[in-house]
């Protein structure tokens, strides 16, 4: 939590580079360790939702229970500009996140002037509302089956086009997104704004005393979060080809939260990214063995809830200090490793 | 003109009045002093000059501006600044973040999501003066959490003086010192006399009637006497309450 130390942060960090790294070189080895291309899809676009996500529950710490709404109306949108506008990719994402984020300042107007149960439980409640539009308002979304048969448009730069039908491209595109993500959300937590939120998520008091408009802080943070999801939900539908109401329920906001706290949202700004990779190979590894595995994550999650709350990432920061600090006291190499993974 | 005036302020929770009629005016570069019982009242008066309640009745003014009712956010922005009798900083915050969050520069620039708050900026040159004028100096990087209760007192202030405030607010700044502790506040406030209008709520009598140029004696909701020390000395009321002793 204490980057206001002395030295400059900078646009690109050493964690963003193993991030790429690791993430750019999948499609080359994801199949050889039994994976297959459309995971890594899905769970590059997971984690762009889980850190749009972070950003209200880990930095600002407001609980929003319903998230999965504006990653639903993204999901719309980019499908509905696809069939009743024009199929482009620019303005399908464009449409998701404008939507996403006009929803997102629509909840965060009623739940800015909130905190802890009650927001969480508001938030609950608006994201019912709009999964229930979802399902009813059929001549719009499709109902319960969805908008089908969304295309996935060619990647356009101006000079050329790249399709991005086959899941590797689509890996590539989605992987692009992040990274514009991770930048941006990077950037941000450690601008004036994220400085103020995490002030807001502290104490709340304080911060209006020292003068700052804390309502609009929170709207603010809520509406940004809104349009990541959005963003995130915009790409699904291209990768799924479809968008659905069941992205907006209550289990699939409940998944988000999940993967971030697991990760250690909290704690890191990493911990979403790391969340939702473990959720996805839980999901398929535990999945290949048992039908339940959502039992069996539902149990972990409570593990990590009860003896690690801050989650993941949590644990390595100790265990790179504990080691740290058994090789020698303060020891600068070590020092600098446990502060790899803090905001 | 006063610097700050408070007419008839009424305050009450439900059916109980905490503030009966309260009547307070600070001139510009000035040291006031409240004293009163515990329950008194007094924190509740600071609340209601600082925004964080409205009177029911009365008004409130500073810099010839009517402020009655505004937010604490606006009061803030006008140049007043409080401290809290229980501590409220930012836990998670390393001393100077606590302080960095409330400089002025920082505070304009609230809502810039791109520029990087770096070492060596003009800002971080603030804080760190302010951590360095209340004791806190080589303690920068410690979290607010691990800072002994002393220290924590130390910085509750300096949260407040980061804002450059016209008006500083302290209430109860002594609580839970030491002598040690106290004798060394006591230096810091005769410090900060010289370039601030103060406003402090104390129970230790020595430590006010040192300082104060005035001392206003909240009991009952009321203000039941006001004056200079040597007037309060004097006074029946803080005799008979057995205050004046102790000073
Ligand atoms: N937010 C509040 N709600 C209800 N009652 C309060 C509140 N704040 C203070 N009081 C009551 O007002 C009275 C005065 O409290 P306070 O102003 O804290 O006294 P002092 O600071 O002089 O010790 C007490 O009886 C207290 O219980
Ligand atoms: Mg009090």
């Amino acid at each position: 939590m204490q980057q206001t130390k002395a030295q400059p942060t900078f646009w690109i960090t050493r964690q963003m580079l193993v991030l790429f790294a690791v993430l750019g070189t999948m499609p080359l080895w994801a199949e050889s360790v039994g994976l297959y291309q459309y995971l890594g899809v899905e769970i590059v676009i997971w984690m762009i939702f889980a850190l749009g996500f972070n950003l209200l529950l880990g930095y600002t710490g407001l609980p929003s229970f319903g998230h999965g709404a504006f990653f639903g109306l993204g999901a719309y949108a980019f499908g509905l500009v696809q069939h009743e506008l024009a199929v482009s990719l620019w303005l399908g994402l464009l449409g998701a996140v404008a939507l996403a984020a006009a929803g997102g300042g629509l909840v965060a107007c009623f739940l800015s002037h909130r905190r802890g149960i009650y927001f969480a439980l508001m938030s609950i409640a608006f994201g019912q509302v709009f999964w229930f539009v979802a399902i009813k308002w059929h001549a719009v979304t499709g109902g319960e089956d969805g908008l089908l048969n969304i295309p996935r448009p060619a990647f356009d730069f101006g000079v050329g086009h790249l399709a991005l039908d086959n899941n590797t491209a689509l890996f590539y595109f989605v992987l692009a997104v992040l990274a514009v993500v991770i930048i941006g959300l990077w950037r941000l937590v450690h601008s004036p704004f994220g400085k103020v939120i995490q002030a807001v998520k502290q104490n709340e008091m304080r911060t209006a005393f020292v003068g700052y408009n804390v309502w609009l802080f929170k709207w603010s943070a809520f509406t940004i979060s809104a349009a990541v999801a959005g963003l995130a939900g915009g790409l699904f539908a291209m990768a799924q080809e479809s968008a659905y109401p069941d992205v907006m329920s209550l289990h699939a906001s409940g998944f988000v939260v999940m993967m971030t706290l697991i990760g250690g949202g909290f704690v890191s700004f990493w911990g979403p990214v790391i969340g939702a990779a473990v959720f996805f190979l839980a999901r398929d590894l535990l999945g290949s063995m048992t039908e339940t595995w959502l039992l069996w994550y539902g149990l972990m999650f409570m593990a990590v809830v009860v003896f690690k709350p801050e989650g993941i990432a949590g644990a390595w920061q100790d265990m790179v200090k504990r080691r740290s600090s058994g090789r020698e006291r303060g020891g600068h190499a070590g020092a600098a490793l446990a502060a790899q993974l803090k905001r | 003109m006063a610097l700050f005036e408070a007419r008839h302020i009424h305050k009450r929770f439900g059916d109980q009045v905490v503030l009966e009629d309260i009547s307070l005016a600070f001139q510009e570069g000035t040291m006031n002093g409240i004293m009163g019982p515990n329950g008194a009242g007094k924190t509740t008066c600071f609340n209601v000059l600082t925004g964080r309640f409205s009177p029911e009745r009365g008004s409130v003014s500073f810099a010839g501006a009517d402020i009655t009712g505004l937010k604490p956010r606006e009061i803030a922005r006008r140049g007043i600044a409080r401290s809290f009798q229980i501590m409220n900083l930012f836990d998670d915050y390393s001393a100077i973040e606590n302080v960095l969050i409330a400089v002025p520069e920082v505070r304009e620039k609230g809502f810039n999501m791109v520029q990087q708050l770096n070492g060596g900026s003009s800002a971080m040159d603030k804080a760190a003066e302010v951590l360095r004028k209340v004791g806190l100096a080589g303690r920068e990087q410690e979290n607010a959490a691990a800072l002994s209760y002393g220290e924590r007192r130390a910085l509750e202030i300096a949260v407040a003086l980061a804002a450059e405030p016209r008006l500083l607010f302290l209430d109860e700044p002594t609580s839970g010192l030491g002598a040690e502790g106290t004798a060394r506040l006591f230096d810091l406030i005769a410090e900060l006399k010289e370039s601030y209008t103060i406003v402090a709520i104390e129970h230790d009598m020595a430590f006010l009637f040192g300082l104060a140029d005035r001392i206003s004696v909240i009991h009952w909701g009321q203000v039941i006497a006001q004056g200079t020390p040597d007037e309060l000395r004097a006074n029946k009321w803080v005799q008979a309450s057995n205050l004046g002793k102790l000073a």
